[in-house]
């Protein structure tokens, strides 16, 4: 693709959304123990699209995450859900952490879990009525568990428990969606399913960000695509991105003869 | 001794000690069999005997000074706690060598304290082992009364409670106040434990909290029903374990902690579904139709 033609990408995109993203992460710098994790970060996600966040490790993924959910506080920088300050609770942000920060031991049935979504909009002393139950069965229904509702989660499989974690942030019926590392230890069929789920969510109508060291599974599934290494170093199409192979040496650190390289003109 | 004898005993004024000691003991058990059901399923077990540790040095100040020791034991225990989560906000150390410190230094506090009360040999082996003498009838009350607390505030914070065990990073983004929850967790586990000390003494209360709780993690993959099935197996044991202890002149707290004990073991071998028979016999019911086919 020409350097003209990518304009022409860009300036259409940005016609479509004029108005305010639905994630908007802008030159966000944050310090963790002392130590400059994310340098003047810039990213918005608009509604309506699957944005992969891509990044070697350390990179500062899963503290971009975190800032956007507003459990950290940048140093300097703005973050913005749907135009206002990020703040845990707030906003309707969904989070869907990585797989083995959950408790899989724990006696609990998948539709228990999903409402432990809604503790915290259902505020103390107050219990789950009709309709909260009802959002259960939705979140349910959407990532195709409803058979599996009454199942203790300690014996799903690896791809149920991710659309377990997708269920519980769903129940809040988010604009933003943010997930951390879904793929890690799934295989391939049961990737490729969760990546359609994913993308379905996103132009269903929320924002979806997602952080992956699964490069190919990011160029194929993703509307975007965001490399990240302490600050945002590109982002765009997955075609606009294949092609320049430069940010991705700038990104990862690697030289010209790195294997990435190689799977990158293939793909 | 025939339980009838006991029965006989139970209502023999001369003997007023023993239903109030039974009574202490049962009221414990159910309490700490409910608090114990989080204290297992987030690995708090190290947390749990750092607070019945933590709990002696209150006691000790308590029966020198002549005070309430539910009172002192509670305020010491959760002294300790808010240490323990403060501290444990430092990234650099983790939670667990934070509570090894506090623990070791609160027992050793607790020592020094009651070693200046005349005859503190006697005393200090009644708060280490327990003893069903010498309740006084306003402790029953207390102990009813701060059992009913710490299970209404459980019931309470349900879905909280829940929430942060499954996952704190979520419940954090879910706006759901994490470190005040923990500290309030700490805080009924310490009464839990301030209540079953007097019987079951400092050493053996760690067996309350976790072995009937892990009995019926054994039973069952329901919340619900382990929360119901813990403090049953429990408040069980404790009527058995003094019904043998007075039976047969043994220990209190040691006898009641080894009924709790066999009741765990006999999950263990029995449990329909992770225990080892269950499985024998599944594995058997597998097996068994391929062999029929073979001999046909």
């Amino acid at each position: 693709m020409s350097a003209a033609e990518t304009e022409l990408v860009d300036d259409r995109r940005s016609s479509v959304a004029r108005r305010t993203p639905a994630l908007r992460v802008e030159g966000v710098h944050v310090d963790l123990g002392g130590r400059p994790v994310l340098t003047g970060a810039s990213l918005s996600v608009e509604s309506g699209e699957l944005v992969g966040l891509i990044g070697p490790n350390g990179a500062g993924k899963t503290t971009l995450l975190r800032t956007a959910l507003g459990l950290l506080r940048p140093a300097s920088g703005r973050v913005e859900v749907e135009g206002r300050p990020a703040r845990p609770g707030r906003v309707p942000v969904g989070y869907v952490p990585q797989r083995h920060e959950f408790a899989w031991d724990f006696p609990t049935s998948v539709a228990g879990t999903v409402m432990t979504g809604l503790t915290g909009r259902l505020g103390l002393f107050r219990r789950a009525r009709v309709a909260d139950w009802e959002a259960v069965a939705d979140a349910l229904e959407r990532v195709r568990m409803s058979e599996l509702a009454e199942r203790p989660v300690g014996q799903l499989s690896g791809g149920q428990r991710q659309r377990v974690l997708v269920a519980r942030a769903l129940a809040l019926r988010p604009t933003v969606l943010l997930l951390d590392e879904p793929f890690t230890g799934l295989d391939m069929p049961t990737q490729e399913l969760l990546s359609g789920l994913f993308a379905d969510l996103a132009h269903e109508g929320r924002a979806v960000l997602m952080t992956t060291h699964d490069i190919l599974a990011a160029l194929d599934g993703c509307d975007r695509i965001a490399l990240l290494n302490r600050t945002v170093v590109a982002a765009g199409t997955p075609l606009q991105l294949a092609d320049d192979l430069d940010v991705w040496m700038d990104a990862f650190g690697v030289g010209p003869d790195s294997a990435l390289l190689r799977i990158l003109k293939a793909a | 001794m025939n339980p009838i004898d006991f029965v006989t005993d139970l209502f023999n004024p001369d003997l007023a000690f023993l239903p109030k000691a039974l009574a202490v003991a049962v009221m414990s058990s159910l309490v700490c069999g409910v608090v114990g059901c989080y204290v297992v399923l987030r690995g708090m077990a190290f947390i749990g005997d750092a607070v019945a540790h933590a709990v002696f040095p209150g006691l000790a100040v308590a029966f020198v000074v002549s005070g309430n020791l539910v009172l002192g034991g509670t305020v010491a225990g959760v002294l300790t706690a808010i240490l323990v989560a403060l501290f444990s906000q430092n990234r650099r150390l983790k939670e667990d060598s934070v509570i090894g410190v506090f623990f070791a230094a609160s027992f050793a506090l607790g020592i020094v304290v009651i070693s200046q009360a005349p005859g503190y040999a006697g005393s200090l082996q009644q708060f280490l082992f327990g003893s069903i003498a010498g309740i006084p009838t306003s402790d029953l009350y207390v102990v009813g009364i701060t059992g009913l607390v710490v299970l209404a505030v459980m019931f309470a914070l349900h879905k909280e409670f829940v929430t942060i065990s499954l996952d704190r990073e979520s419940a954090r983004a879910l706006g759901v106040p994490v470190f005040w929850l923990d500290l309030v967790l700490y805080v009924l586990i310490t009464l839990a434990v301030v209540i079953s000390v007097q019987t079951i003494g400092n050493i053996l209360v760690l067996a309350l909290l976790i072995t009937p709780a892990a009995t019926a993690r054994l039973l069952t993959d329901r919340l619900g029903v382990m929360m119901a099935l813990a403090p049953v197996i429990g408040g069980l044991s404790a009527l058995v374990g003094v019904y043998v202890s007075w039976s047969w002149d043994l220990p209190t707290g040691g006898t009641i902690v080894l009924t709790l004990t066999a009741v765990f073991l006999a999950a263990w071998f029995g449990s329909p579904h992770q225990g080892l028979l269950g499985r024998a016999l599944e594995r058997r019911r597998r097996v068994s139709p391929g062999i029929v086919e073979v001999s046909a």
